[in-house]
């Protein structure tokens, strides 16, 4: 079963395995979450924006030395979730696939999923540096601005991501000593004139 | 409907239990007092309600926010700018945007523990610019109260003998984090003073309450009460008493009142049963917020008060206020690509700005102060949010911002913790033109008319909003950053926040000597209704550009202590 499927099953058939304490709080703040959004759906993506999610989101964070992709993590799955928990975010996210492909078809004849790899670059190449795109290209620019925020916000809070990221914290700390002595001089700092704990 | 009396008749009715009825309820319990409180929410404890040390992976959302929860999923309070069945409305032309928090503890719950006192010159800005009104008292008459909030409550802080920021009674406070001694270095150089930060999050141990574990997640509520909150800091000793008696759930309607015009308690919907419920006390305290306790007296309308209850002089809900806000956010090039190590510390910042502009000749009275942010905090939905505006400002590409693929990736990596920025907050003045009253057409869902708002900003706040984003701005360019949002325009307003947002209304009864002119006397007791007192931000005669919460506590201590006085003399 893939992970996808999973995550439709954990959505609809919430006691059909053994759970953990985990994985019972994370389903009822899912379910809860979106039934408060108003409009329970297990699933926004069709199975062929969900192809192209899937492919846009790896080559936006891709696997690299220090962590896995972000597929590795879930950000697919994670932006269904939002879809769903987020209703006004829905049609700029299908109207922005929308574009994309038809972008493709215009120039390609064929939808970014059965686009080479050369020609998926092409067109993120054309949509991914607002300052420097074709005027023409604005809905394009617009859509890869807000989904590369969406992946960066589905790749960074996962575990794997904090800890590439380096983020330390959220723990009992016993004693505060503020900014390390090494990073103080690095940046040339002075010290601070009062005293603290 | 069914309207049941209670057969008791308490001694003191507290109406919200926040930081003003937390403190009437802890002082009045404490002289031995029969109390009944009552809080429009859940009860709610941060020792096993709140979601201290979550990881924002644990939940599909990472954390976000929503209209339930406008500070993130994990923020420890229940409420919002808009709440399902509670509605409010506002006059055309005009702003206001009303959170309001139904919990125990009220909005002791969110805020970021910003612990002011007011100094001389904030109870006297009539006698120094022509503007607004005069408090009845002085700093000198609210001083002995904050000393003892200082004390039971804990507060950090440094003794900086700075011009109207009198020092308190501080624990040490907490070394500055890298970006806030970058703050410090560039403010030096254009002559902006740097204060430690005054917040009420102890750092020694204190009362039985442990020292402050450094987690940065006071705003999801503290599950060792390191920080203050009503329901971990002042009812847990009121409750000890044996002489309290909360009743959550409870929507006051109004206060009721004999023929004589003397309250005679409460009467409120239960929302669990949707009953209505008539409390009796022989004194009632408002502390349900300065526009719900406006609500309440504008609601109790009787042929002895026929404009609503204390409202004779006709300004019960008028002299509205809130402070200013704006934001200003930079990049700074030496926090890019720096070393991991822990960052968070106590929720919030560690130094404080003061206002520093009070011997200049300015085109707007009062002043402002500048909260300042950034560092590595634990990542939550948004991380990274924008890139595209900035991931070229300090590294030439040919292209410009933006892009995708390893070097994005690296960016985000680099950027992290290296944004940070200022929020200004200031001093909106009094005007008798900015004011709630009851809307004559809308009710919420238990039947209570609402409240319908009348709120414009003057050029007042508008020049003291430009002169914070300048102010910001080169602090920003001092400490060699570069600015990410724009310099708003005059037709923007220079950036400033909706009236409301930034959750300190205050004045909506204000005290005064002059019953025509103030609903309140000196103690916060109504001038029409001996026992009728109010104890929450409504009696402030201004609202300086702090944070109220500390300037609440003081004034519902001394509030109290008058109530007891007054009750032992036979005068209640």
């Amino acid at each position: 079963m893939d992970r996808r499927e999973t995550i439709k099953l954990l959505a609809l058939a919430p006691f059909a395995f053994t759970w953990t304490r985990l994985d019972a709080e994370l389903a009822s703040r899912k379910s809860a979450a979106a039934r408060a959004a108003g409009r329970f759906q297990a699933q926004f993506f069709t199975d062929h924006e969900f192809e192209t999610v899937r492919l846009l989101v790896d080559m936006i964070i891709p696997a690299d030395d220090r962590s896995g992709s972000a597929t590795d993590v879930g950000v697919p799955e994670f932006m269904g979730f939002i879809m769903v928990d987020r209703p006004p975010m829905q049609t700029p996210m299908r109207g922005g696939l929308a574009w994309l492909d038809t972008y493709c078809e215009e120039r390609f004849e064929q939808a970014f999923t059965a686009c080479t790899d050369v020609q998926q670059r092409q067109v993120l190449d054309a949509i991914a540096y607002p300052g420097d795109a074709d005027s023409e290209l604005s809905h394009g620019v617009a859509f890869f601005n807000s989904f590369r925020d969406l992946t960066a916000s589905g790749f960074w809070t996962t575990k794997e991501g904090m800890d590439d990221l380096g983020y330390i914290g959220n723990e009992y700390v016993q004693e505060w000593t503020g900014a390390p002595e090494e990073e103080i001089e690095r940046l040339g700092l002075s010290r601070v004139p009062w005293d603290t704990i | 409907m069914f309207n049941i009396i209670s057969p008791k008749v308490y001694d003191v009715a507290i109406i919200g239990s926040g930081a003003g009825g937390g403190m009437a309820a802890y002082v009045l319990t404490q002289a031995g007092a029969d109390v009944v409180m009552l809080e429009a929410g859940p009860m709610w404890d941060a020792a096993t309600d709140g979601d201290m040390f979550t990881w924002n992976y644990s939940s599909p959302t990472r954390g976000a926010g929503s209209d339930e929860k406008p500070f993130g999923e994990f923020d420890g309070c229940i409420g919002g700018w808009e709440i399902d069945g509670e509605p409010y409305t506002r006059a055309p032309g005009t702003e206001w945007d009303w959170f309001r928090a139904r919990m125990l503890g009220g909005r002791t719950n969110h805020w970021g523990r910003i612990s002011l006192r007011f100094g001389p010159d904030d109870f006297r800005g009539r006698s120094i610019d022509g503007l607004g009104d005069d408090w009845p008292i002085g700093y000198h008459d609210v001083a002995p109260y904050y000393d003892k909030v200082d004390r039971l409550v804990g507060i950090f802080g440094n003794q900086d003998g700075f011009y109207n920021e009198p020092d308190g009674i501080f624990m040490p406070p907490p070394a500055p984090r890298l970006n806030e001694l970058l703050v410090m270095e560039g403010a030096k150089k254009i002559g902006i003073p740097v204060l430690a930060n005054r917040l009420s999050i102890i750092t020694q141990a204190h009362n039985g309450r442990p020292a402050c574990h450094y987690c940065a997640q006071c705003g999801r509520g503290c599950s060792t009460a390191s920080n203050f909150s009503t329901p971990s800091v002042l009812l847990p000793p009121a409750r000890e008493t044996g002489n309290l008696t909360i009743i959550p759930n409870a929507m006051a309607r109004e206060v009721t009142t004999d023929a004589e015009g003397l309250a005679t308690g409460v009467s409120y919907v239960n929302k669990d049963d949707l009953q209505e419920y008539q409390g009796r006390a022989r004194t009632v305290v408002l502390a349900a917020s300065a526009c719900e306790s406006a609500r309440l007296l504008l609601n109790s309308k009787s042929p002895r008060h026929p404009n609503g209850l204390a409202n004779s002089s006709g300004v019960v809900g008028r002299y509205l206020m809130d402070s200013t806000g704006a934001d200003i956010i930079g990049l700074f090039p030496q926090l890019i690509g720096r070393p991991a190590y822990n960052e968070d510390g106590t929720g919030g910042s560690h130094i404080y700005i003061p206002w520093f502009g009070y011997d200049q000749d300015l085109d707007f009275a009062r002043g402002y102060h500048l909260e300042v942010w950034g560092g590595r905090r634990q990542p939550s939905y948004g991380f990274g949010g924008g890139i595209h505006q900035y991931n070229d400002l300090f590294d030439e590409r040919p292209r410009g911002g933006g892009g995708y693929g390893l070097q994005l990736k690296q960016d985000y990596r680099d950027l992290y913790g290296a944004i940070g920025g200022f929020a200004a907050r200031g001093e909106m003045l009094a005007r008798y033109d900015n004011y709630c009253e009851i809307d004559p057409d809308t009710v919420d869902e238990y039947g209570i008319p609402v409240l319908r708002f009348n709120v414009t900003w003057s050029d007042q706040e508008y020049n003291q909003v430009r002169h914070a984003q300048e102010s910001a701005r080169e602090l920003v360019r001092a400490m060699g950053g570069e600015v990410l949002n724009p310099m708003p325009s005059r037709e923007e307003g220079y950036g400033i926040l909706a009236p409301g947002r930034i959750i300190h209304e205050v004045g909506t009864v204000r005290m005064g000597d002059d019953p025509a002119e103030a609903p309140l006397n000196a103690y916060c007791q109504a001038h029409d209704a001996k026992n009728v007192f109010v104890a929450d931000g409504a009696p402030f005669v201004s609202q300086a550009h702090k944070n109220t919460t500390w300037t609440i506590l003081a004034m519902a201590w001394r509030t109290s202590e008058h109530i007891v006085e007054l009750r032992d003399e036979g005068k209640l």
